[in-house]
């Protein structure tokens, strides 16, 4: 048999219906995998005794045939979502210590789905990054790296923000992991990890108890291992919350019931704006061949225009650091978190954010607090919202030629720690593909679809309609069975 | 649009972030490069354009005007790094 932590969620939920495993016993299987996976720094905090708990009442609901959705499947939860009694960081200095007296919403669902939580995963900082180096407690080792766990020659990023998710799910520690993505932060480390990953339409899963950075585009959403795993976990994970209020009400649909490999007849649109200076060739040809696999199954290639991609990132790297800078004021000193005490109220609260902040933050929270400051904040901040507009009126134009896009979802594989680390822009640029869809509220999707010449994960980005999950999630299923990919990282636990 | 040390001094701030000196020279050269990448933004004409302020079509949503939470006082300062009688603490704010 599988060892039990290399199963999918669906291969997974056959046994336990079977009864060839106890959920007790995948969950073992698991806690063994996170212990043994140590080194890569995936786990902010392990949680094996709330998961035995767990499995064991999964294993009693389902002897009394009321088994949930995701009933006894242990999962990985980014440490941006708030976890009741468990230590929810977002990776920063500033939250330490922090215990929720809540549980988010999606977590909160994703429980009622039966699920079982192994642990806390790592991030960057406030799930700022596209790297996971800018975590407060160490980067996180893309499992894909080369050489043996612990020793490797050239250690790889898994990319970010969230970065200790896609690597506990790459290397089987967990059957899939919570993601959150504000400008790429699931699709990206998806893509460089080998794993598919959907950001939702916004408004789709509830913000509420995820930490915030700029709520306008901040949306949770699944990464796991195959298609149909992302179709399951995304199920559980949405629907309508009062307390957030911008969660849509709206059905939350059965996505695995899309996964039906018929594309016949869909229009799938090539934006040429996505066609950047200096892509790699391997890139180019991933996605040309994506083209012809979608072609194969009966789909018709369109080209589309979105004229406003390239002031796509410009425009995110005013609007998410000014919400980042307004969401990121609460960190004070006085309710949770790090304080570091001043001579006067002011003091206190300059000592603790000086102290309690990383680079990355800090930067992103004083170009925010310039933006919105008197004298620059239309020059800057509504410009910003205005050319917003321009691009998601793009999307709305190239969506009466075609009902699904198609794109590259990184401009390259996972790089090394390191790299691209002096100059702020040159990061930056990671989030090219994922940043405008992000801007408009659209839902968009990485599936793995290659490998490049240097052995690492390729995926292609998939954006749709608004709430049309379902499409995204046929036509990366078409892609998944024609990429047939096998490969597995260095390190599987 | 440069910005200088003073300038970062000033939102530091107006942000409640102590950047030490030292470190005020090596930030406002990479603030500057961030704008200078933002400025590609003054090229596109939107003119006319409405802002937007929000990534999907919704309007806030009422609710009845009525207690639906509250008595949590112990859970809301549970995690406070200093209280007093049941309020949070903070350096005296008045001599």
């Amino acid at each position: 048999m599988t060892a039990l932590n290399r199963l999918t969620m669906t291969e997974a939920l056959t046994g336990l219906d079977r009864r060839d495993f106890t959920a007790v016993e995948l969950t073992e299987a698991h806690i063994a995998a996170v212990e043994s996976a140590r080194p890569l720094n995936a786990f902010l905090v392990e949680t094996p005794d709330q998961a035995r708990e767990m499995a064991a009442a999964s294993d009693a609901r389902r002897a009394q045939g009321e088994a949930g959705l995701m009933d006894g499947l242990p999962i990985a939860i980014k440490d941006l979502f708030c976890t009741k009694g468990v230590a929810t960081t977002a990776a920063s200095k500033i939250l330490q210590g922090f215990i929720p007296p809540y549980e988010s919403t999606v977590t909160a669902n994703l429980w009622q789905a039966g699920a079982v939580m192994l642990g806390k995963v790592n991030l960057d900082e406030f799930a700022m990054g596209s790297a996971n180096v800018t975590s407060a407690y160490g980067p996180v080792i893309n499992p894909w790296s080369p050489g043996p766990l612990g020793a490797w020659p050239r250690r790889l990023v898994p990319g970010g923000s969230s970065g200790g998710s896609a690597a506990a799910v790459a290397a089987r520690c967990a059957l899939g992991a919570t993601g959150t993505d504000t400008g790429g932060s699931i699709r990206q480390p998806a893509g460089f990890c080998g794993l598919v990953g959907i950001k939702p339409t916004y408004g789709r899963c509830s913000r509420w108890g995820i930490v915030a950075f700029a709520s306008s585009l901040d949306q949770a959403g699944p990464m796991t291992r195959t298609v149909a795993d992302t179709a399951l976990m995304l199920r559980a994970m949405a629907g309508y919350d009062p307390k957030d209020s911008t969660s849509v009400n709206r059905p939350v649909p059965d996505y695995q019931a899309a996964l039906t490999g018929d594309i016949r007849g869909l229009r799938v649109g090539i934006p040429a704006e996505y066609r950047v200076d200096g892509m790699p060739a391997e890139i180019e040809r991933l996605w040309d061949q994506g083209v012809a696999w979608l072609r194969d199954a009966g789909a018709e290639p369109v080209p589309v225009r979105l004229p406003h991609t390239q002031y796509a990132l410009a425009t995110y790297y005013i609007v998410a650091p000014a919400e980042a800078s307004s969401n990121l004021a609460r960190y004070d000193g006085v309710r949770f978190g790090l304080r570091v005490d001043g001579g006067s109220l002011s003091e206190m609260y300059e000592n603790t954010r000086g102290s309690g902040f990383g680079a990355e933050v800090r930067r992103r929270i004083l170009i925010g607090t310039y933006v919105l400051s008197h004298g620059y904040y239309d020059a800057y901040y509504l410009k910003a919202q205005k050319v917003r507009t321009r691009i998601s009126e793009d999307f709305q134009a190239a969506f009466t030629a075609c009902d699904v896009i198609l794109t590259p979802t990184a401009p390259s594989t996972a790089f090394a720690i390191g790299e691209k680390m002096d100059d702020p822009i040159q990061m930056y640029l990671n989030d090219v593909f994922t940043v405008p869809a992000s801007l408009a509220g659209l839902p968009g999707l990485s599936v793995p679809a290659g490998l490049g010449a240097d052995g690492l994960p390729l995926g292609l980005q998939l954006i749709g309609r608004p709430f049309d999950e379902e499409t995204l999630l046929r036509v990366a299923g078409v892609i998944e069975s024609a990429a047939g990919i096998t490969a597995l990282p260095p390190f599987v636990a | 649009m440069s910005i200088d040390r003073a300038t970062v001094a000033k939102i530091a701030h107006l942000a409640r972030i102590k950047v030490p000196e030292a470190e005020q020279d090596h930030l406002a050269g990479e603030l500057s490069k961030i704008l200078a990448f933002v400025e590609q933004l003054s090229e596109v004409d939107t003119e006319g354009v409405a802002p937007m302020s929000s990534a999907v079509a919704t309007t806030l949503r009422w609710r009845p005007d009525q207690v639906d939470d509250g008595g949590t006082r112990e859970a809301v300062l549970a995690n406070a790094p200093d209280r007093a009688e049941g309020f949070f603490g903070v350096p005296k704010v008045i001599e």
